[in-house]
C-alpha cells in the first residue's frame, strides 16, 4: 500500500500540483441487531479503495477508485488533476496550507478485545439477553438491540514527505424498548438514543452491561405512557449527560467549525454564529463553562494518531471559563486566520475528501456532585436521553426532545414527565448554567451519525459531559 | 466483470438454501461551489456487491465492493455462515420470486459524458450572476449514473442503468438568503440561468427581514418545503414495518378521512415525472401504491419480510437495500403528491395574513404518531399581507403536526417540481390554513 501511495504522489506531483495527498482504506464493519426475540440483521461489511485529492494552482481535484492496482492508481490521479483544473475556471482565493506536514508513523486504537475474534454466538447471546428480560414486561411493544464493531486500515501520504499508517477500531451498541397506548408512543433506550460507540475494543460493549439495564429501560417505557406531560414554562432545567453531549454536539461543536464560519458548508450544513471577530471576544458561557476539542482521549470515537491531513492528534480549547476562544479547524483553513491546523479534518471513508469534523467536544467537569445538583434546586425539571433534535443553520435557535424527565420539587426528583421537550438560543442558554458535575459523573459519549458535506458523510464524534443545570429554560414546548 | 456474471458466480458458490445478490455499479461526479468560487470537486467509481444466504429462515448478509471471483465466492461463504449462526426467525418466509418487470428507461448519456468543465460552466453562470447582484452563492452539482442488479436463486434476475442529476444554490446578501433547486435524470434538467434567478430574486425580495412572531399562520409553501412534509410522512409511517410496530400515523387512521380531500399522495417507481427506479432491491416491480386517496389513508408500502408477517399483504415492491445498522424496512422513495389548479401568486393574492415559506431546514420528528415535527424555515420566510409580500422575516421555528396542516390544505399548485432529497418528491406548491410558530431566531 506504502509503495501506491507513494506512486499516487509521485503522478500527482508530475502531472502539476503544487500539493497531493492520498488515503488507501480498507474498512470492515460487522453489525449483529435482535428485535422482539428474532435476530434482525447480522451482516459483514467491506469496502476497499483509495481517493487522491491534489491542490493545481488555487483549485482542488479529487478523485477515487474501488479498483486498487497500479494503472488504476495513475489514472485516478491524473482525472483528479483534470478535476482540479475545472474547478479553477470560477477561481478562489489563493490557497495556503501553512507549514509542511511531513510526520510518518503508525497509530492502533489501544484494545483489549478484537471485535472480529469475538463470536457472533457471543455478540447474538449479549443481545437476545437483554431482548429477553425486556420482553418480559407485558407493556413492551418493540425490543430491539444492536451492536457494531469497526475496523478502518488507513494508509496516508502526502507530497510534502508524510507518511502513516493507521489502524482504527470502534465498537458500539445500545438496547431500547418502545410502548404503544393508543395514539401514544414511548420509547427508553440504553445507554445512548443513537447506540453509543467509541474507539476501543469489544471491552467497550461489556463495560455498558445492556442486560442489566434490559429490565429499567423496559419499565421506563411503560411507565411512560401514564406520565404526566412535561409542563410549558419557564424554568431550571437539568440534563443528564448524554442529553447534554448531543447538545454540546449541535451548539458548541458545530458552530466551531471554522468551514462553516468561512462560509463553505453555508448550501448544505449550514453556517455559524460564531465568526471570527468573536474569536477571543464572545461571551459564550457563564465562566464556569470550558469546553475541549481532543483527539487523545481514550475510547473517544474522535480519537486517532493523526487527522486525514497528516496532522497530529492534539488538544485544543474552544470555550475557556465561558470566553469563546478557539476553533476547529483544518491547515487550509487555520491559515486564513493566520494558526496552525489543529488536526480536525477527517473523511467517512475512501471516496470522500476531508472535511472539518468534530474530534472530541467536551464539557469539562465542574464541581458538583451529580445528586446534590438535584438537592440544591427548588423547582425545575431534570432530562435524560434524547428523542429530537434542531437548530437554525446558524447554530443558535434550538430545540431539544428527552425520553424522560421528572419534575424537581425542594431538591427531589418528583413525577415522572413524558414528551419532554426545551428550546432556546445558544449564547443565553450556556450563560445560564451554573452548576456543573464533577468528573466522577462525567463521560465521554459517542454520536455516530453526525452527517455532513456533499457528497453527504456520515462521521463519529465524541463527547464528554457530566450533568449540568441550567437557569431559566423555556421547557414544554410540545404537549 | 458483468453483473450477470457476478451473480452466477456467487449462485454457483452458495451453499445456502436461497442466496440473493445486490448490485451497485454507481460512477458519481460533484462540484461545490461557496462564496463564488468552486472549493471542492469530487468524483466516484465504486461497485458494491450485497449477498444475503438464508439457511431455513435464518439470514446472513456479506457486502463488499471486490469483484474477483475468489472475493465474490467469498462473499457468499461468509454470508451462509452468519446464517448459519442464528436462531430460527419464523417471522421471514423465504425470498421472492420472479415477478414480470416492466422496462423504464430514466438514462440519459449526456449524464455520464458531463465533464467537470461543463459542471465548471454551470455553476460559473450562478457565481457571476451573483457576484453581478453583490450576493455571495454556494451550492453544488451532482451528476451520477449507476447500474443496479438483483438476482436470486428463485429465478429473480432485473438490472437498470439510471442517471441523476442535481443541482441547488443558496445566494446570500448580509441579511437575507435565497434557495433554489432542480433534480431529474436528464441533464437538461438543469437550468442554471433560472437556478440563480430564482435564488437572487428571492434573497432581494428577503433584505432586512424583522423579527418573526410566534403563533399560528396561513401558510404557502414552495416545493422546497412541501417536499419535506412528504418526506417526515414518509418517515414516519408510510413503511409497514412501522405500521407493525404501531410506530406510524397510518395506525387507527386506514379508511379515515385524515387529511383534506384535495391531498392524494402516490408512490410511483415507473413514472418517469419523478426520478423512477423499476424495482426495488428484491428484484420486485414497484407497484404504483396510493397511501392516501383524497384524505382518506389507504396503507404503507410492503417488501417481502412486512408481507410475510401480514396475512393478506403481498410484496409491492418497496425492500430497501440491506443496511449496516439494521433492517429499515420497506419505504417509498417516488413520492407525487397530486397537484390542484392554482399557483403561489394566486395562493399569495388570496392571503389576508400569512406567510410564504422557501423550505424547511433540519427538521426532527417530535411525536411521529401525529407527525409533529420541529424545524426551521430558511432562506425566505416572506409576510403576506392582503394578498401581497409586504417584506421578510428571520427564520422561525415551528413545532406542528404535518397531518392537521395537510387538513387544513386551502390549494395547491397546477404545477409539480421533482426534487431530489434522499428520496424523490414530484410535489406542488402548497396553500395551508394552519401552521404553528414557537419562535424565531436572530
Amino acid at each position: 500500500m506504502k509503495e501506491l501511495a507513494q506512486q499516487a504522489m509521485s503522478t500527482a506531483q508530475l502531472k502539476g500540483s503544487r500539493y497531493a495527498d492520498v488515503r488507501i482504506i480498507e474498512s470492515r464493519t460487522q453489525t449483529a441487531g435482535v428485535k422482539d426475540g428474532n435476530v434482525d440483521s447480522l451482516g459483514d461489511f467491506e469496502s476497499v479503495g483509495f481517493g487522491v485529492r491534489v491542490l493545481v494552482g488555487n483549485a482542488w481535484g479529487f478523485a477515487s477508485s474501488a479498483d486498487i492496482t497500479r494503472e488504476e492508481v495513475d489514472r485516478v490521479t491524473a482525472l483528479a488533476v483534470e478535476i482540479a483544473r475545472a474547478s479553477a475556471l470560477v477561481p478562489g482565493k489563493p490557497v495556503e496550507l501553512g507549514v509542511p506536514i511531513r510526520s510518518t508513523g503508525t497509530y492502533v486504537t489501544p484494545i483489549q478485545i478484537d471485535p472480529f475474534s469475538v463470536s457472533i454466538e457471543e455478540k447474538l447471546g449479549l443481545l437476545l439477553d437483554a431482548d429477553a428480560t425486556m420482553r418480559r414486561n407485558p407493556g413492551v411493544k418493540v425490543s430491539e438491540g444492536r451492536v457494531t464493531s469497526v475496523r478502518h486500515r488507513k494508509t496516508f501520504a502526502n507530497t510534502e514527505g508524510a507518511l502513516l499508517e493507521q489502524t482504527i477500531y470502534e465498537c458500539g451498541g445500545a438496547i431500547s424498548s418502545t410502548a404503544v397506548s393508543g395514539n401514544d408512543i414511548q420509547v427508553r433506550a440504553y445507554p445512548d438514543a443513537f447506540r453509543c460507540q467509541g474507539t476501543g475494543g469489544w471491552e467497550y460493549i461489556l463495560n455498558e452491561r445492556f442486560a442489566d439495564n434490559a429490565e429499567r429501560v423496559a419499565s421506563e417505557s411503560v411507565a411512560l405512557l401514564s406520565a404526566e406531560v412535561c409542563p410549558s414554562k419557564v424554568t431550571t432545567l437539568i440534563l443528564d449527560s448524554s442529553q447534554l453531549a448531543l447538545q454540546i454536539h449541535e451548539s458548541c461543536g458545530h458552530p466551531t467549525e471554522l468551514d462553516r464560519v468561512y462560509g463553505t458548508e453555508a448550501a448544505f450544513a449550514g453556517r455559524s454564529f460564531l465568526t471570527t471577530d468573536k474569536l477571543g471576544s464572545l461571551r459564550y458561557g457563564s465562566p464556569i463553562v470550558n469546553l475541549t476539542a481532543d483527539s487523545v482521549r481514550n475510547t473517544g470515537l474522535g480519537t486517532f494518531g493523526w487527522d486525514d491531513e497528516g496532522v497530529p492528534a492534539s488538544s485544543t480549547p474552544l470555550v475557556k471559563n465561558g470566553e469563546f476562544v478557539g476553533y476547529l479547524m483544518s491547515r487550509e483553513t487555520a491559515s486564513q486566520l493566520g494558526l496552525q491546523s489543529n488536526g480536525c479534518m477527517r473523511a467517512d471513508g475512501w471516496n470522500r475528501i476531508p472535511l472539518i469534523r468534530m474530534t472530541n467536544v467536551s464539557l469539562e467537569p465542574g464541581t458538583w456532585e451529580a445528586e446534590d445538583i438535584i438537592a440544591d434546586t427548588d423547582e425545575g425539571v431534570y432530562m435524560e436521553t434524547n428523542r429530537s433534535w434542531s437548530i437554525d443553520d446558524m447554530r443558535l435557535n434550538f430545540q431539544f426532545g428527552t425520553q424522560l424527565g421528572y419534575e424537581i420539587k425542594h431538591g427531589k426528583k418528583t413525577r415522572l414527565l413524558r414528551n419532554c421537550t426545551y428550546a432556546g438560543m445558544t449564547p443565553e442558554f450556556w450563560n445560564s448554567c451554573d452548576a456543573i458535575g464533577n468528573a466522577k459523573h462525567w463521560k465521554l459519549w459517542g454520536t455516530p451519525n453526525c452527517g455532513k458535506g456533499e457528497p453527504m458523510q456520515v462521521m463519529g464524534t465524541g463527547h464528554g459531559a457530566a450533568p449540568a443545570r441550567f437557569r431559566n429554560v423555556r421547557i414544554g414546548v410540545f404537549r | 466483470m458483468s453483473f450477470k456474471k457476478i451473480a452466477d458466480t456467487i449462485l454457483a458458490a452458495s451453499p445456502a438454501d436461497q442466496t440473493e445478490i445486490v448490485y451497485r455499479l454507481r460512477n458519481e461526479s460533484l462540484t461545490r461551489f461557496a462564496n463564488n468560487h468552486i472549493h471542492q470537486n469530487v468524483t466516484e467509481s465504486n461497485h458494491e456487491i450485497l449477498v444475503r444466504c438464508v439457511s431455513g429462515s435464518r439470514c446472513g448478509i456479506a457486502v463488499s465492493n471486490s469483484t474477483d471471483p475468489e472475493s465474490l465466492r467469498k462473499l457468499a461463504r461468509i454470508a451462509f455462515d452468519l446464517a448459519k449462526q442464528q436462531p430460527e426467525n419464523p417471522d421471514f418466509k423465504g425470498l421472492p420470486a420472479q415477478a414480470p418487470l416492466e422496462k423504464v428507461t430514466a438514462f440519459d448519456p449526456a449524464v455520464t459524458a458531463c465533464s467537470p468543465a461543463v459542471r465548471a460552466k454551470g455553476v460559473g453562470i450562478i457565481c457571476q450572476k451573483a457576484t453581478d447582484a453583490g450576493y455571495i452563492a454556494a451550492g453544488s452539482m451532482t451528476t451520477g449514473a449507476s447500474l443496479f442488479g438483483v438476482a436470486n436463486s428463485r429465478g429473480v434476475f432485473a438490472e437498470a442503468e439510471s442517471t441523476i442529476v442535481d443541482a441547488s444554490t443558496v445566494v446570500m446578501s448580509p441579511t437575507s438568503s435565497g434557495w433554489a433547486q432542480a433534480s431529474g435524470w436528464k441533464l437538461g434538467s438543469v437550468d442554471w440561468d433560472q437556478l440563480a434567478d430564482e435564488a437572487i430574486r428571492k434573497t432581494k425580495l428577503g433584505e432586512n427581514p424583522r423579527d418573526g412572531v410566534p403563533g399560528e399562520y396561513t401558510v404557502i409553501l414552495d416545493p422546497y418545503a412541501t417536499s419535506d412534509l412528504l418526506g417526515m410522512m414518509a418517515a414516519d409511517g408510510m413503511s409497514a414495518l412501522a405500521f407493525q410496530e404501531e410506530r406510524s400515523w397510518l395506525n387507527g387512521r386506514i379508511g379515515e378521512k385524515t387529511l383534506s380531500p384535495q391531498i392524494t399522495i402516490v408512490d410511483d417507481g415507473q413514472d418517469i415525472a419523478g426520478i423512477p427506479s423499476p424495482f426495488d432491491s428484491e428484484g420486485q416491480p414497484k407497484q404504483r401504491v396510493t397511501i392516501v386517496d383524497a384524505g382518506v389513508c389507504r396503507g404503507p408500502v410492503f417488501d417481502s419480510y412486512t408481507a410475510g408477517r401480514q396475512p393478506g399483504a403481498v410484496s409491492t415492491g418497496h425492500a430497501m437495500e440491506q443496511s449496516a445498522a439494521e433492517r429499515v424496512g420497506p419505504l417509498p422513495m417516488n413520492l407525487f403528491l397530486r397537484p390542484g389548479t392554482s399557483n403561489v401568486e394566486e395562493m399569495i393574492a388570496s392571503t389576508k395574513d400569512g406567510l410564504y415559506i422557501t423550505r424547511f431546514w433540519y427538521t426532527r420528528p417530535v411525536h411521529p404518531r401525529d407527525v409533529v415535527v420541529t424545524g426551521m424555515t430558511r432562506d425566505g420566510t416572506y409576510v403576506v399581507r392582503d394578498g401581497e409580500i409586504s417584506g421578510a422575516v428571520k427564520s422561525m421555528r415551528f413545532t406542528q403536526s404535518y397531518l392537521e396542516a395537510l387538513a387544513s390544505t386551502t390549494a395547491l399548485g397546477s404545477t409539480c417540481k421533482t426534487l431530489w432529497a434522499g428520496g424523490a418528491f414530484n410535489v406542488p406548491p402548497i396553500k395551508l390554513e394552519k401552521f404553528s410558530f414557537t419562535s424565531s431566531t436572530r
